[in-house]
């Protein structure tokens, strides 16, 4: 029932996920977060087993400080999705994590990027991208409105469609959903939607 | 295969581990670092030797962040910090990961201490040859702290310390002249005890800034400004000794 999704407007790129964090039919909690922000301006958007999704991404945090301290820069996006997907792939035939991950990042010299990365160590760049049971409504949604080059207001309006689709149509839809955006300016949390209060 | 479990570092009859001696001469004979702790800020200075006319000197940056509250400098063998540093940087990562807190300096301190200490009592491996100066402020309690550690292992928290070259001149200077100070004093502090040794100009010298907002390395022209700042205060210093000695 967890739901990830992003997509790539003009000069930003969006994450948005819900923030429950459930056991069977028990909710722990309603504002659980699921965006990590990786480095000033990265974001990854996670969504799977709780203990390796917290596991998995907080490794992956650290080891993309260390190779700030090591190398004096930043890891580009596309370097950083390849390493998490080179993680993945080398634990897949031993002892998989099961994340599914929707990373989101502004580059100075080429811009916002956004890369799909499955469980099984899937990768594509993408223009939109979705996880969960949501996905099956908020691809939809985006197939029909998304547009290249989106503006913050525009990119903001679609993903609350997506979240009214998925708020009506899915049978456990999650309460609340967190929005991240990063941009030239860095990444940071844009705004929230809740229906419940926690 | 060769017995690599043999020591190389072992007593010498009067009590001395000669290997760890002659590391430190090795620290000696390296370049001069000073490092300075103010009440808000924390100077490290580090000498650069300027006759490598064709070396980009970006690429030798002799002092390093080992995280975002942490620096650290150091005399000695080069290629031996090399190793010593990307330990630490590890380290400081693998720590936030496990207990999601960050360092504190002289966690960071004991660790780099204690790798040199293993390599006084380990077979087939010898002592790091350097000694370094580790500068930040605890991420808690937002104290500044200064320490240093040296190849057989020991470290000691200090108020402001020198190392490699000329250190003992550097240290006699510092203690004659160390109070407590705060902002740019801090920093004029650390280089009048590096140009007690130093050639003058800001292009022997390498000096980092650690506040709490984190590392600044200085610029050529900052340094050269704070230079001839000094130079000022030792003439106008000289001026007056000699003035009233005239009237009388």
């Amino acid at each position: 029932m967890e739901c990830v999704f992003g997509m790539v407007g003009k000069g930003f790129a969006l994450v948005v996920a819900d923030t429950s964090a459930v056991n069977s039919i028990l909710v722990h909690k309603s504002n659980e977060d699921k965006i990590m922000v990786l480095d000033s301006h990265k974001l990854m958007g996670a969504s799977g087993e709780a203990g390796d999704r917290a596991q998995f991404t907080e490794y992956v945090q650290k080891n993309v400080s260390l190779y700030q301290f090591r190398n004096n820069i930043p890891l580009t996006t596309k370097a950083a999705a390849n390493f998490m997907r080179g993680e993945l792939a080398t634990a897949l035939r031993k002892n998989p994590y099961m994340v599914n991950i929707v990373l989101a990042g502004y580059d100075k010299e080429t811009g916002p990027s956004l890369y799909f990365i499955d469980y099984i160590a899937t990768l594509h760049k993408v223009d939109k991208a979705a996880f969960g049971y949501g996905s099956y409504f908020s691809l939809a949604m985006m197939d029909r409105h998304y547009h290249p080059d989106m503006t913050v207001d525009e990119a903001i309006k679609l993903a609350e469609q997506c979240i009214e689709e998925i708020r009506s149509r899915l049978v456990v839809a999650p309460q609340n959903f967190v929005i991240k955006i990063v941009d030239k300016d860095g990444a940071r949390e844009h705004s929230w939607r809740r229906t419940t209060k926690d | 295969m060769a017995r690599y479990d043999r020591a190389i570092t072992v007593f010498s009859p009067d009590g001395h581990l000669f290997q760890v001696e002659y590391a430190l001469e090795a620290v000696r004979k390296g370049n001069a670092a000073v490092g300075v702790r103010g009440t808000d800020t924390i100077v490290l200075g580090v000498e650069k030797k300027s006759t490598v006319k064709l070396q980009d000197s970006r690429s030798v940056r002799k002092i390093v962040s080992l995280d975002d509250h942490i620096a650290l400098a150091c005399a000695g063998l080069k290629a031996d910090a090399r190793v010593l540093i990307n330990r630490a940087r590890i380290e400081c990562q693998s720590h936030r990961l496990t207990v999601e807190d960050p360092v504190t300096v002289e966690y960071i301190t004991r660790y780099i201490a204690g790798l040199q200490q293993k390599y006084t009592q380990s077979g087939g491996v010898r002592p790091f040859g350097l000694s370094t100066l580790i500068v930040g402020f605890d991420p808690y309690t937002g104290v500044p702290s200064l320490y240093q550690t040296d190849p057989s292992g020991t470290f000691s928290a200090w108020k402001a310390n020198a190392t490699g070259r000329n250190s003992n001149s550097m240290r006699e200077f510092l203690e004659k002249n160390y109070k407590e100070t705060s902002g740019q004093e801090t920093i004029k502090l650390a280089i009048r005890a590096l140009l007690e040794v130093v050639e003058s100009g800001g292009k022997n010298i390498e000096v980092a800034v650690m506040t709490k907002e984190g590392l600044k390395q200085l610029e050529e022209a900052e340094i050269d400004a704070v230079v001839a700042e000094i130079e000022a205060e030792k003439a106008a210093a000289e001026a007056a000794k000699k003035g009233p000695a005239k009237e009388t």
